[in-house]
C-alpha cells in the first residue's frame, strides 16, 4: 500500500520511498524534513475542491503538508 | 580588545529564530540584501552581560548545510566563513523548537561538528510542555557536548541564562577555536543519533490533549477549513478599505495643505512649481496608501506568526495546483491586492524558482489598492447608481467583476506561462505546518515597522525621481502665449503619437495623455484627467468631483468600458517594473512583464469598446 492510500488517522510506518520519481531538490526537503524509510506516520488532513490533494501528515510532532503525487511514492506498512 | 564580536543565529526554520533575534536585538536592526541574491540579511546588535556588544546576524532557516535554495546556500557560507564581505560568526547560536527535537538536532549535530563555539537555544519549551512534553536540557547538553539553553522567545524566557552562556562560549572561542571538535557522522547516522538525544531528553511525554491538532480539524476540515478562510479574507478586504479611509483622508488633506502651504510660502517659479506640482503630488499621490498597506500587513503578519497561514496555503494549494502553481504563491498573491510591490517581494519563500518567477508575473494582475481611485472615478461617470436584484447595487457589482476579471486573468495567464516560458515539471507543495501560537504584538509591530519604512523609502527613491521626470516631460519646453502648456511640452508630443496607438480601442487623446504620468502609478491618471479637462483643483478627490461630469460630456460609454479594461491588465506603476527587476536579477522579466501585460490590455481594452459599440451602449 502507498501511504495517499492510507486512511486518516491510522499508523503506518514508511517501508521504502521510490526517490527516482520525486524531483531531487523535493526528494531533498523531504528527508531534511525527517520522511525516510522507517519513519512513523500518520494522515491528519486531506486537501479540499476534490481529489482530496493535498494531505497533512503527521510525523513524530510535526504536521507535515505533501502532495499526493509524493505519498504516492511511498510504499507503508499499516501498524 | 574592542574588535567586534559576531555571532549568528542558524537553525530549522519554523524554530523561532527570527523571535529570538527581536528579542535579543530588540528594534536595533538592520534590514539589507546580501548583495548578488535576493536573500534578505537581517543584522542587529546585543550587549554581552559584560556589556560588551556583539553583532549579531540572523541567518536563513535551512535543514541542512548542504543548501537546497538559495536561502539555504547564504547560510551555508555565511557559517563556513566562505560569503565575500560576511565575517565568519565566532559562536554560533544554534536555534531548536523543544517540540521538533527529532528533526532539528539533524542539522544541530551537523553545525556542532564544525568545531566552533555553540550555544543551543532550546526554544519554545512553553509549546512543548502545553502538548505534555517536558525536556531535560542538561540531558541534551550531555549528549551534544555544548550547553542547552531553554527558552521561550516570545515570552523574553531563558534569555539572560542564553547571554551568559553566549558569552562564556565567545570565551573560549579567543582561547582555543578548535575547542569544540566532534563527531564527523553521515545523516543516516546523524538521524538515527538525532532520534536516542531527542528520546534521552525527555522526562516526561503525555498524550496530552494537543491544542494545534483541535484547532486543525476545524480550521483543515474539508467543509468548515474553506469558508472560514474566506471569513477571514473578507474581514480583511473590509478593514483594508474601510478602516484605512479616515487616515487616508488625513495624509491626504496633510499633503494638499502641505501644497497650499508651499504655494503660500515660496515665489512663483521653476522651484515652487517642481515641488508642488512634481514632488508632493507625485510622492504624496502614493503616501496615502500607507495606511491600507499598513492594514493589510497587520492581518498577514498576524497570519503568519500565529501558524495561520501556512494552513490558508494548504487550503489553496489544491486550487493553485490547477494552473500549475502551489499553496505557497498564496501568500505573495493575496499581499497585492494591497500592493503588488510587498507581493513580489514576498515570492521570496517559493523554493522553485519557476513557481516563483510564475508568481511575480501574475502579480500585478491581483487589483491593487491604487486601480480603486481610478475604477471609483469612472463607475460613479458612466455606471448607473441602481440596484441589480435583492440588495446588490450596479456599480459595486462592475467593481467586484473588475477584481475577478482580474484574479481569472492572473490564473489564465499563470496557465500559459507554465506550459511555455516557465515550463517544467509540475511544482510540488511540500511545507511544515507549525504549530499554533499566539502572535506577539510586539513582534508584529516591529514587521509593520519595517514593512511601511520599506515602502516609504521606496516613495522617496524610485517614485520621487520618476515623478520629477515626468513633470519635467510635462513641463517643457513652455507654452508660448496662448498655447496650452500640456500641448506643448514634451509630453503632449508623445500623447499626440500614442494617440495614433491607442484610437483603435476607443482612447481619445486626453486619455493618451493621461496614461504617460500614470505609468508611475496608476492613479496619477485621475489627476492628469483632471488636470487635462482643465480642472482646477490639485488632490484626486477635489479633482473626480469636478471630473465626473466633464467625462460624461466628453466620453461615450463604449469609452468608459475601455478604460476600465486597460487598467485590469495595463502595468501602470514603475516601481513594480523596478522590483520586479531587482528580484529577478535583470530587465529580461520586468521588460517581459510589460510587454504582456500592455498587450493583454490593447486586446481587451479592444474587445470591450467594439462589443459595446456592437451592443449600441
Amino acid at each position: 500500500m502507498t501511504l495517499d492510500q492510507l486512511q486518516p488517522r491510522r499508523r503506518a510506518e514508511i517501508v521504502a520511498i521510490d526517490w527516482a520519481v520525486l524531483a531531487p531538490d523535493e526528494a531533498k526537503r523531504l528527508q531534511a524534513l525527517g520522511i525516510d524509510e522507517g519513519a512513523r506516520v500518520a494522515i491528519a488532513h486531506r486537501g479540499v475542491f476534490g481529489g482530496r490533494d493535498p494531505i497533512a501528515l503527521i510525523i513524530g510532532r510535526m504536521t507535515l503538508a505533501m502532495r499526493r503525487s509524493h505519498a504516492a511514492a511511498m510504499t507503508v506498512r499499516e501498524l | 580588545m574592542t574588535r567586534l564580536r559576531t555571532a549568528a543565529l542558524v537553525g530549522n526554520p519554523n524554530s523561532g529564530k527570527s523571535a529570538l533575534f527581536n528579542v535579543l536585538t530588540g528594534a536595533r536592526q538592520k534590514i539589507a540584501n546580501y548583495p548578488g541574491v535576493t536573500v534578505e540579511r537581517k543584522a542587529g546588535r546585543f550587549m554581552l552581560p559584560s556589556g560588551e556588544p556583539v553583532e549579531l546576524v540572523d541567518l536563513p532557516g535551512s535543514y541542512a548545510l548542504d543548501a537546497a535554495s538559495p536561502d539555504e546556500e547564504v547560510t551555508r557560507k555565511v557559517v563556513l566563513g566562505e560569503f565575500p564581505g560576511e565575517a565568519r560568526p565566532e559562536v554560533l547560536i544554534v536555534v531548536l523548537d523543544a517540540s521538533n527535537l527529532e528533526q532539528h538536532l539533524v542539522f544541530a549535530q551537523e553545525l556542532i561538528e564544525l568545531g566552533r563555539p555553540v550555544v543551543v537555544a532550546l526554544n519554545m519549551v512553553d509549546l512543548a510542555e502545553r502538548d505534555g512534553l517536558v525536556l531535560d536540557p542538561e540531558a541534551l547538553s550531555q549528549s551534544l557536548g555544548v550547553p542547552v539553553i531553554p527558552t521561550v522567545a516570545v515570552r523574553r524566557r531563558g534569555i539572560d541564562a542564553l547571554l551568559a552562556a553566549i558569552e562564556t562560549a565567545e570565551a573560549t572561542a579567543e582561547r582555543d577555536p578548535k575547542a569544540h571538535k566532534k563527531w564527523h557522522l553521515t545523516l543516516p547516522e546523524r538521524r538515527m543519533a538525532a532520534r536516542t538525544m531527542a528520546q534521552g531528553a525527555v522526562l516526561s511525554e503525555t498524550a496530552q490533549h494537543r491544542l494545534h491538532a483541535s484547532l486543525d480539524k476545524v480550521l483543515l476540515h474539508p467543509w468548515l477549513g474553506p469558508p472560514i478562510l474566506f471569513a477571514l479574507l473578507f474581514v480583511m478586504f473590509q478593514a483594508v478599505f474601510a478602516w484605512a479611509a479616515p487616515l487616508q483622508d488625513g495624509l491626504d488633506g496633510a499633503v494638499t495643505a502641505l501644497i497650499g502651504f508651499v504655494t503660500e510660502t515660496l515665489p512663483a517659479g521653476l522651484l515652487r512649481d517642481l515641488l508642488t506640482q512634481g514632488v508632493l503630488a507625485g510622492v504624496g499621490s502614493v503616501i496615502v496608501f500607507l495606511p491600507q498597506i499598513v492594514i493589510l500587513f497587520a492581518f498577514i503578519l498576524a497570519m503568519e506568526q500565529s501558524g495561520y497561514m501556512a494552513r490558508a496555503a494548504f487550503l489553496m494549494d489544491r486550487l493553485m495546483a490547477r494552473v500549475g502553481l502551489s499553496g505557497r504563491s498564496f501568500i505573495p498573491l493575496l499581499s497585492s491586492f494591497a500592493c503588488a510591490i510587498p507581493g513580489i517581494m514576498a515570492t521570496r519563500a517559493i523554493a522553485d524558482p519557476k513557481d516563483r518567477l510564475t508568481t511575480i508575473l501574475i502579480a500585478p494582475l491581483m487589483t491593487c489598492s491604487a486601480r480603486l481611485p481610478v475604477y471609483a472615478v469612472i463607475i460613479a461617470a458612466f455606471i448607473p447608481h441602481r440596484t441589480v436584484g435583492a440588495g446588490i447595487g450596479l456599480q459595486g457589482l462592475v467593481l467586484f467583476a473588475l477584481y475577478v476579471a482580474g484574479i481569472i486573468g492572473a490564473f489564465c495567464v499563470a496557465l500559459v506561462l507554465r506550459s511555455t516560458v516557465t515550463k517544467g515539471s509540475a511544482s510540488g507543495f511540500i511545507m511544515e505546518l507549525p504549530k499554533y501560537q499566539w502572535p506577539p504584538l510586539r513582534d508584529i509591530l516591529l514587521g509593520l515597522w519595517q514593512r511601511a519604512w520599506i515602502f516609504l523609502r521606496r516613495a522617496g527613491t524610485i517614485i520621487f525621481t520618476v515623478t520629477i521626470v515626468l513633470w519635467v516631460l510635462l513641463s517643457f519646453p513652455k507654452a508660448a502665449a496662448g498655447e496650452n502648456q500640456v500641448d506643448a511640452s514634451f509630453a503632449g508630443h508623445i500623447a499626440n503619437g500614442l494617440h495614433v496607438v491607442l484610437e483603435p480601442i476607443g482612447f481619445n487623446r486626453e486619455i493618451s495623455l493621461a496614461l504617460i504620468p500614470a505609468m508611475a502609478a496608476r492613479e496619477v491618471a485621475v489627476a492628469s484627467l483632471a488636470t487635462t479637462y482643465a480642472v482646477n483643483a490639485s488632490d484626486d478627490d477635489a479633482a473626480a468631483q469636478g471630473l465626473i461630469p466633464r467625462l460624461q460630456a466628453k466620453w461615450t460609454l463604449p469609452t468608459a468600458l475601455a478604460f476600465l479594461a486597460w487598467f485590469v491588465f495595463a502595468p501602470q506603476c514603475l516601481s513594480t517594473i523596478a522590483v520586479t527587476r531587482r528580484e529577478t536579477n535583470g530587465w529580461k522579466w520586468p521588460l517581459f512583464m510589460l510587454a504582456y501585460l500592455f498587450t493583454l490590455a490593447y486586446i481587451f481594452a479592444g474587445i470591450t469598446y467594439w462589443s459595446a459599440v456592437a451592443l449600441g451602449l
